[in-house]
């Protein structure tokens, strides 16, 4: 089944300066969403196979959205994250069948490599809610200056039968991280925690 | 720019395809650039604040140049307007020195751009929304053209920010069908019809 899109939003923040410090160069974060038809709203499916496939179409999708948005190659991009919203008529497991099995390999070619576990989040919720979509390296998760996260919100989504589905790109971390862990530099990048 | 502190810049760029009826053969494009930056003004109250609209030209036509380059170009661009958010520590008033710089911009970018920009303000607290009015860029009467889109940022504006916001549109609203002046039947020199 193909993803029945009604809008897509991209969205880039970048920090020039924080409490007083300039940021050079800025950092960056982009979120791409996507508005989709939930084509189980309002009933119990048993096989959510339908969404599964959606959400590898999205994740390359949205992948290369935030990425273009940046302006980068697909191999500069540092962090990543996923996150859906799932309208009031449908359930948590869609936002699981969307995100878990098949997304990640779609946007990990968007990102080249993406050795680490995307992080996610998940809820249930209505137009104009907060969906906080979690940042990690995207080659080794333990990468401290990298744990960010970044909202998005469309006043007229997600509708009762929609879902909001949502990846998370940057090309930098913190704007001014220094509570120590592993950094960037020292990862090694091969099993996604180091 | 010597007043000028720029904290953060965020872009936002949507694409719709349908509200529930037809699919559009290319999506409307909607775009918004946010620029959030230090509020010289913040705390006291200062009689004499024109001067800042000169130090905001630069950013207005970097907002604006962004914008042209997210939604394809100034052929492209049928809708516009403009806002400001000012942080607690600011008043109504510091949000009014956009008009100019910000509005000017956008019409000097478009070339041929002969209708008011029109605009929203508000004071208000970090994290705050707002509602920016869109209309078309020659003719304030076209009624398909006749849109909003909502700015903000979660960390913005804090007490002595302001946010300072363009928006620009590809077309009408979607599925417009209530009637009224259409963009084709404009004349586009009086800005109005």
């Amino acid at each position: 089944m193909t993803a029945k899109i009604r809008k897509i939003a991209v969205n880039v923040e970048e920090t020039h300066s924080e409490i007083g410090r300039t940021i050079s160069p800025p950092t960056r974060k982009a979120v791409a969403v996507a508005v989709i038809e939930n084509p189980f709203a309002g009933q119990y499916h048993e096989d959510l196979s339908d969404l599964m496939e959606i959400g590898a179409q999205l994740g390359g999708l949205l992948g290369a959205k935030c990425v273009e948005a940046l302006g980068i190659t697909p191999e500069q991009a540092e962090s990543y994250g996923k996150s859906a919203m799932v309208g009031e008529n449908g359930e948590l497991e869609h936002a699981a069948a969307i995100l878990h099995p098949k997304l990640g390999a779609p946007l990990r070619k968007a990102v080249e490599k993406g050795a680490a576990l995307v992080p996610s989040s998940k809820k249930m919720g209505s137009p104009g809610q907060v969906l906080d979509v979690p940042l990690g390296h995207k080659d080794a998760a333990y990468v401290r200056s990298h744990f960010d996260g970044i909202e998005v919100r469309l006043n007229d989504a997600p509708r009762a039968n929609e879902i909001m589905v949502a990846v998370a790109v940057t090309d930098s971390g913190r704007p001014l991280p220094r509570v120590g862990g592993l950094n960037s530099r020292d990862a090694v990048g091969k099993d996604g925690l180091k | 720019m010597p007043d000028l502190h720029i904290r953060k810049i965020v872009s936002s760029r949507e694409e719709i395809y349908h509200e529930g009826g037809p699919v559009a053969d290319t999506p409307l494009l909607r775009g918004a650039m946010l620029a959030i930056i230090k509020n010289p003004f913040a705390g006291r109250y200062e009689p004499e604040i024109q001067g800042f609209m000169e130090d905001l030209k630069p950013l207005g036509l970097d907002m604006a140049q962004r914008l042209l380059d997210m939604l394809g170009g100034p052929d492209k661009i049928e809708g516009y307007g403009k806002g400001s958010l000012v942080g607690e520590g600011g008043e109504l008033e510091h949000g009014a020195l956009w008009h100019a710089p910000g509005g000017y911009a956008m019409r000097q970018l478009l070339g041929a751009a002969n209708a008011i920009v029109p605009s929203s303000k508000k004071v208000g607290g970090v994290g705050a929304r707002l509602d920016v009015p869109i209309t078309h860029v020659n003719a304030a009467y076209v009624r398909s053209h006749f849109d909003s889109m909502e700015v903000g940022c979660n960390d913005a504006p804090r007490a002595g920010e302001l946010a300072f916001a363009l928006v620009m549109t590809t077309g009408a609203r979607v599925h417009s069908r209530s009637g009224g002046l259409e963009a084709w039947d404009i004349i586009g020199e009086d800005g109005l019809r």
